[in-house]
């Protein structure tokens, strides 16, 4: 089958974590990764398998694209630099897949509303936190009114990269909004610990709903497994510690994600959530592109 | 008075009721005892005051309690009152953000703790450099302290100075440190930062080193000692101002404050207000003896009720998981793995 070739923006923890997630797509093939900085790590695991690198960053790309025939990008870098990069790929047809919470694009968390995204050159997958607690509120909002949904998120200290480091705010913003948006709270707040511990601690969510009315316990339960049973299919490490602990109207959901073990130790399943989500995202529209149901355009910016 | 070998130092008292004591009164202090309680630090002379949510801007939440009022209330029933006295926030990355600390300059916040955890500066410089752009005494906050080494906190205090912090902070959350300990960590900042950079202590009084340990912090060249009138605060309390300005009088600091007014006001003021005696009980001292977060102890009390588990066993098995502040969510997640193990045992 067909391939559509991609480039890997970003060769931090999320940009390589991802490059392994592509290589395993039937329908994704990587052929460029981009970074800044020479000696990454990153750019030298893409060449050891066969991907060609820059580290003249985006621009040390751009007049490649074409010859190699790359359709799809991914953006791993950071909120503040996403803009740019995505308009100058857009402008050369190529379709943007971004992973920093700069969200120009659409929202998507693939088992909520990968089947209802709009045609777009752009899509966001939000952040880490918002791919592994959206499925969750949307689980309780599905069944009944969520006046507010509320996410706590840990993480390890070891996996998270300059970049995320650099954009909390955005990421607060980005998925708080995302809660409302796509998990179908009223009102959203999202919360994001860093924790050092040795050894890492695998990473938490914490999902806290407030019901309109008095929860039913049976409905939501059951359409809680329905969506932790759909995000298993993808991050296999996707797991209910505790509950659903209903108190009054409240609704609190305790996840643990261990990832695959690609990049960092399986304690990293914050980047296995939101990478095995961009490559899900992605190849939804890679078979759009191969069955030609959609044509990449390039935009003027 | 004793002819102490710090006579003649300068000390910044900051008073920390009402923020860190929001958390020993669940967040529900009115408008009205702010209000009258910074009249009284403006007239004892108290040169700062914090005034937000416990767990600082962005705070109410279920994770962390909704306070009767908005910051902003609290910030406009505060600094009507306030001429000498300047009053600060908290704020900390990942759950506050740079737009509510713009809100808070905009209701008259004049000063800013940023903190992090202790190995985390480094997601703080936005948030530091906002603060210095908007004029305002900034400090860095690096929380559980305890849980880095002394050269590891230099090595994060001189990225918070590299940010534009003023000040940095060592921060014993936990209450766990005894005062030689304080007496490394200050003394590893004092060697690693600039001679113009402040060093801060803030501490809890889990142990009942709370004065012990700021005296020995001030000792070691700190300049700056967060302390609550009566104690109110987290866990055991913060170090009491009251009993702090005596010692610092005793010993020849100079802190600037009205000690019999300040002692009038633990009693008469901030007494009455607490709803529970604010002490070294044995959750509270679970607390010091373990490492483990302050404001952690009222939920594991409420939690240890709620599923009849001791609130000391869950206590240590968070400080056993280092678990860190801002995972107030994981007190009741701990609780029901606990109790399903207990059960596969039983």
């Amino acid at each position: 089958m067909n391939k559509i070739k991609c480039a890997l923006i970003g060769s931090g923890n999320i940009g390589t974590d991802l490059l392994y997630k592509v290589l395993r797509s039937d329908v994704l093939e990587p052929v460029w990764m981009v970074g800044i900085d020479a000696d990454s790590e990153g750019l030298a695991r893409a060449r050891d398998l066969g991907v060609k690198t820059t580290h003249e960053g985006v621009d040390g790309v751009l007049p490649h694209l074409a010859a190699d025939g790359v359709q799809i990008a991914f953006d791993a870098t950071s909120a503040y630099v996403h803009k740019e990069n995505s308009d100058k790929m857009n402008a050369l047809g190529v379709f943007m897949v971004d992973l920093t919470p700069a969200a120009i694009g659409p929202l998507c968390v693939p088992p909520v509303n990968l089947d209802s995204l709009a045609e777009t050159m752009n899509v966001n997958m939000i952040s880490c936190a918002g791919q592994a607690t959206i499925p969750i509120v949307y689980g309780v909002s599905r069944v009944q009114g969520v006046d507010y949904a509320e996410i706590i998120a840990s993480l390890a200290s070891k996996s998270i990269g300059a970049g995320t480091r650099a954009n909390l705010d955005e990421f607060t913003y980005t998925t708080s909004n995302a809660v409302c948006q796509i998990g179908g709270a009223k009102k959203g707040k999202a919360l994001c610990i860093i924790n050092p511990a040795e050894p890492a601690m695998i990473m938490r969510n914490t999902i806290y709903c407030m019901t309109e009315h008095e929860p039913d316990q049976e409905k939501i339960t059951e359409s809680l497994m329905d969506m932790i049973e759909k995000v298993q299919r993808y991050v296999p490490g996707y797991r209910l510690v505790n509950g659903p602990v209903f108190e009054g109207n409240k609704v609190a959901v305790f996840m643990e994600v261990a990832g695959l073990g690609d990049y960092l130790p399986t304690y990293a399943g914050n980047l296995d959530i939101m990478t095995a989500a961009a490559c899900r995202t992605a190849e939804m529209y890679a078979e759009k592109i191969l069955r030609g149901e959609m044509q990449l355009v390039a935009e003027a910016s | 008075m004793t002819n102490s070998d710090l006579a003649g130092r300068k000390v910044l008292v900051h008073d920390m009721c009402l923020r860190d004591g929001m958390h020993a009164k669940k967040e529900q202090i009115t408008t009205e005892q702010m209000r009258a309680f910074a009249q009284a630090m403006e007239n004892a002379g108290v040169p700062m005051i914090q005034v937000t949510h416990g767990a600082g801007l962005g705070g109410n939440s279920l994770q962390h309690g909704f306070a009767l009022h908005s910051n902003e209330e609290y910030w406009d029933a505060v600094a009507p009152v306030l001429y000498n006295t300047v009053m600060s926030v908290l704020l900390i990355p990942g759950l506050g953000t740079m737009n509510e600390l713009r809100v808070a300059y905009d209701h008259g916040a004049r000063s800013v703790h940023v903190a992090t955890h202790s190995t985390e500066a480094d997601t703080s410089p936005q948030h530091i450099a906002c603060g210095r752009e908007l004029g305002m005494d900034t400090s860095g906050f690096l929380m559980m302290a305890h849980l880095n080494t002394p050269s590891g906190l230099a090595t994060e205090a001189k990225k918070m100075e590299s940010y534009g912090a003023q000040t940095v902070y060592v921060t014993d959350s936990a209450g766990y440190m005894l005062p030689e300990d304080v007496t490394q960590y200050v003394t590893a900042l004092r060697n690693e930062l600039d001679d113009n950079t402040e060093i801060g202590f803030h501490g809890h009084n889990n142990l009942g080193m709370g004065i012990a340990n700021s005296i020995a912090a001030v000792r070691a060249g700190a300049s700056r000692i967060d302390c609550s009138v009566a104690g109110l605060g987290a866990g055991a309390g913060n170090t009491p101002l009251e009993a702090f300005v005596a010692v610092c009088d005793r010993m020849g600091i100079e802190t600037g404050c009205d000690m019999f007014a300040l002692m009038d006001m633990a009693e008469d003021l901030v007494f009455p207000m607490m709803d529970h005696i604010v002490r070294i009980d044995r959750s509270s001292l679970t607390l010091g003896y373990a490492g483990v977060y302050s404001t952690f102890l009222l939920h594991a009390n409420r939690l240890g009720e709620k599923y009849g588990i001791p609130p000391r066993d869950i206590l240590i098995e968070l400080g056993r998981k280092k678990m860190i502040g801002g995972q107030e969510d994981m007190i009741e997640d701990t609780a029901l793995s606990m109790l399903k193990e207990r059960d596969s045992a039983a």
